[in-house]
């Protein structure tokens, strides 16, 4: 929110993204961040204080659960592993227009996240603006060149055929357009590439065909498998159909999360359009980008790179809830821990 | 300008019978083993229309199916290339294959053999006064091998290709979906498909080349050739510098996929991340070999029918040189998501912007040709002026495409998918038509109907836009690309666009309607059907020219503006 303020003030200079720029805005998103961790701290403690030791450490063999493609499998095992707190998460219902396509829409999706809400002004203010006032300045010569200059209006054709100062003209002002668009491009570019900083939740998105994992190493290395949901099952939980999967990513909002991403098999990719989000998920490599949601709620996304046969099959659901029911969700799943600052720092 | 001789029937064979002057060969040695340009431009034409009748027709078994959510045909299909629709992961793998072939088909096989196979050896020979190609055989060799390139193609949909029948990778066969994602031979026919149809290619384009610089007529300067021909010399250069890329990096998906090597297998130290970036260093030239011949025959048509020469020839054909070398430098755009580094990213953003510049040139030129000029909207200008509005259409969301912070939510959704349905669909396609109705009487020596001809121009551009506008809205939406299925709030714009798909079947009936009528009923073309402005060299030959041409050179004297 602060950040895409600076941002929208920035608008007018010309200077490029320097590095002290990008210096700056990280020491700013520290700063933020700061703040943010003391909350969390304060969250954390007190929802520790609250569920007590009950999350048991004992479900570790669980994540084992994940090479089976069955989501089924999975769920069950969580609820016997970790009992206490089953009560206190209950699965977000959806909120109608919000982090989902809409009927007959034709705007970008709602923005949840700085880097959107700053892509979204990208896009709306400046890019959108050049394009249509481009395309109907060539509509409009091309409407006036076929009235002025018919066979009968003008029955002798000029021979002009150079125009120096015209042609300069022409190559210069695209140009500086170019200019005007590029300036808040790279800013926007190098916002969405600030580094998570130390200590930031970790997600490891898995792309598998053709079901995605998370895992969070921070909580205990537990992985939720998430399949879609059959449209029936869908329509019954009173979530969109082809969207809505059975285990969501679950994640604290107002607070940057590491998201890390991986194939197992081939190339997927982890896409969340009202989160302006989208990261390959390849393997053999881990890709790492920061993902900060700003009011809890239910955002859908899908597979984004052609995986085979069931591509148009592994949607995405990421559940942002407030700290302490995050944590809350944590512990009713199998090895999940809170709290204790994880020991090292997640494999990059 | 320029200096004809009569056809005095120069004879190649004495021994000849027939008392033709042109001496065509036998059926068989005429159209099978051809060493005439024209006769092998012909040859791709037929075939470009039949590939397009196919790749079409793919379109829109696939429109048929996105017209509702769910999934209502591609089962018919799967048990069609003898699948088992029963197996419902063979039913979505149907889908992957019917984007696959149609990318493919529409790429290697319709749009690239119609513009620079068809076009290109119909009229750069002609255009620069030379009588054929430099090397007549190998020509044909090119034609022959697209040929069994796209025999090939068709064959692997027949083919088990992972978890079903055919290829189901896409047109950019990613590793390892394309490796060890799908074992069967169908992927490997599809990939020896782009080995034949590309090394066709690059004998062609060393064709072109050595046609361009060599054979041009006394006192054709490169300054005075026609900007057909630049755009085929860009376009020659640009395939013979891609084409070889991708045919190392096919060749390596076959060795990963057949010989154990892992190129793109992480578990032996490789990276999928290294095929994107070779195969994007051929596919971004890749699009601009398909539109730069676009522009040529688009600056033709607007300078013969603004009666006028073309607005800074020397800008034009520069502008096409600087969007070919500049082609070479933006690959990276097409995999913002692949995990980039920043610096990177910004780079390829910016380079990527750089092109508009050239791409505005070439819009504006073409503008300011017809200013001043004394228009007559004869089809193949209705077509021209429709290509550059569709053009400036699709070349400005490729601006907003170009910015990787705003593509990290557009990449891989329908909006890409109407961009450059733009830029190739409505771009290229259209400049084809453009061309095709600017000298299909020329090439066949009949006229075509101008009404039917205005007709198709009006129900295709409805039809298109209908299909591809509205895309940009699901893709802006979050629909992803190729997706056989989706959420029920993207069912409108998709019903909208298979509308649109029927229009624009339409406007394709009416043309094959159209070459019916030229050849049943079409009055016989003079050797100048257009009139004054039509001022290259293929004017100054019979409709259809001669078999042979140019048997003594003509000669473009100074005061001659050929462009």
């Amino acid at each position: 929110m602060q950040r895409n303020k600076r941002a929208n003030r920035e608008k007018a200079e010309t200077l490029t993204m320097s590095l002290a720029d990008t210096a700056r805005s990280m020491g700013k998103a520290f700063r933020t961040f700061g703040r943010t961790l003391g909350v969390a701290a304060a969250l954390t403690f007190g929802a520790q204080a609250m569920a007590a030791a009950p999350a048991a450490p004992v479900a570790a063999e669980a994540p084992a659960a994940v090479a089976s493609d069955s989501a089924a499998a999975a769920a069950p095992a969580a609820a016997e592993a970790a009992p206490v707190d089953k009560g206190y998460y209950t699965p977000m219902k959806p909120t109608p227009g919000k982090g989902q396509p809409v009927d007959t829409g034709w705007t970008f999706q709602d923005q949840y996240s700085p880097t959107g809400e700053q892509a979204l002004w990208m896009h709306d203010v400046i890019l959108m603006p050049i394009i249509v006032a481009i395309s109907i300045f060539v509509l409009i010569l091309l409407v006036i060149v076929a009235a002025r200059f018919n066979k009968r209006a003008n029955p002798v054709a000029s021979k002009t055929s150079h125009n120096t100062l015209i042609e300069v003209v022409w190559t210069l002002v695209p140009v500086l357009i170019l200019v005007v668009i590029a300036v808040p491009s790279i800013r926007l570019l190098a916002h969405q590439y600030e580094p998570a900083p130390k200590g930031a939740v970790t997600v490891k998105v898995t792309g598998y065909q053709w079901y995605w994992g998370y895992t969070y190493p921070d909580n205990g290395g537990f992985e939720v498998i998430s399949n879609m949901l059959s449209e029936e099952d869908a329509l019954k939980a009173g979530e969109p159909g082809h969207l809505a999967v059975d285990n969501r990513m679950v994640v604290p909002v107002g607070e940057p999360i590491r998201i890390q991403t991986i194939g197992s098999d081939v190339i997927h990719a982890f896409a969340v359009p009202s989160l302006w989000f989208k990261l390959d998920a390849v393997p053999g490599r881990i890709n790492e980008k920061v993902l900060f949601i700003k009011e809890p709620g239910l955002y859908y996304g899908q597979c984004s790179e052609l995986c085979g046969a069931r591509h148009g099959y592994m949607p995405i659901a990421v559940e942002a809830l407030p700290r302490d029911k995050f944590e809350a969700w944590v512990k009713t799943q199998p090895g999940g821990t809170v709290g204790a600052a994880p020991a090292a720092a997640p494999a990059a | 300008m320029a200096t004809i001789p009569a056809n005095e029937g120069f004879d190649a064979h004495h021994d000849a019978h027939d008392h033709d002057h042109d001496h065509k060969p036998g059926f068989f040695a005429r159209w099978f083993m051809s060493t005439n340009h024209k006769d092998i431009g012909t040859l791709y034409l037929i075939f470009a229309i039949f590939a397009g009748i196919i790749g079409g027709a793919v379109s829109g078994i696939m429109r048929a199916e996105l017209a509702e959510p769910g999934i209502q045909y591609l089962g018919w299909w799967t048990n069609f290339v003898g699948g088992n629709a029963a197996d419902f992961n063979q039913t979505l793998h149907m889908w992957n294959v019917l984007i696959t072939a149609h990318g493919l088909i529409m790429v290697f096989f319709m749009v690239m053999p119609a513009i620079i196979g068809g076009f290109g050896n119909w009229f750069v020979p002609i255009m620069i006064g030379a009588p054929d190609m430099a090397f007549p055989r190998m020509n044909n060799v090119s034609f022959w091998l697209t040929f069994v390139g796209f025999c090939s193609l068709m064959m692997s949909a027949f083919m088990p290709g992972g978890t079903g029948i055919g290829a189901g990778t896409g047109w950019t066969v990613y590793a390892p979906l394309s490796t060890s994602g799908s074992v069967g031979p169908a992927v490997d026919f599809a990939i020896f498909s782009l080995h034949l149809s590309g090394a066709g290619s690059i004998l062609g384009a060393i064709n072109f080349i050595t046609t361009i610089f060599n054979m041009r007529a006394p006192g054709m300067t490169l300054h005075k050739m026609p900007l057909f021909v630049w755009s085929v010399l860009v376009t020659a250069f640009l395939l013979l510098l891609a084409l070889p890329v991708l045919a190392a990096a096919i060749t390596m998906l076959l060795t990963d996929r057949n010989f154990g090597t892992t190129f793109f297998d992480p578990a032996g130290g490789g990276d999928p991340v290294l095929y994107q970036h070779l195969f994007w260093f051929f596919g971004h030239p890749e699009v601009y070999i398909m539109i730069l011949p676009g522009f040529g025959i688009i600056s033709q048509i607007i300078s013969t029918f603004s009666k006028k020469p073309v607005f800074g020839y020397l800008g034009m054909a520069y502008a096409m040189v600087a969007i070919g070398v500049v082609g070479f430098i933006v690959w990276a755009h097409h995999m913002y998501t692949t995990g980039l580094d920043v610096n990177t990213k910004m780079y390829f953003t910016a380079a990527t912007m750089v092109i508009a510049v050239p791409t505005g040139i070439k819009i504006f030129s073409w503008i300011a040709t017809m200013w001043g000029g004394s228009l007559e909207f004869k089809s193949p200008m209705v077509w021209a002026i429709g290509f550059i509005f569709l053009f400036t259409v699709g070349g400005v969301t490729g601006v907003v495409l170009a910015n990787g912070g705003v593509d990290d939510n557009l990449h891989d959704t329908y909006y890409v998918v109407a961009h450059f349905h733009y830029v190739l669909s409505l771009g290229a396609v259209t400049s084809l038509f453009a061309g095709f109705f600017y000298w299909f009487p020329k090439m066949s020596g009949r006229m075509h109907s101008e009404f039917l001809s205005h007709l198709q121009f009006w129900i295709f551009f409805v039809g298109v836009n209908l299909i591809f506008f509205p895309m940009h809205f699901l893709g802006v939406q979050g629909m992803p690309r190729r997706y056989p299925d989706y959420a029920m709030a993207y069912s409108y714009w998709n019903k909208i666009a298979s509308i649109g798909y029927v229009i624009m079947a339409v406007s394709i009936v009416i043309f094959f309607i159209n070459i019916l009528y030229a050849f049943l009923a079409g009055k016989k073309a003079e050797a100048n059907y257009w009139g004054e402005g039509a001022t290259t060299l293929e004017w100054t030959l019979s409709s259809p020219p001669p078999f042979h041409q140019f048997e003594t050179l003509p000669v473009i004297d100074d005061a001659a503006h050929a462009h």
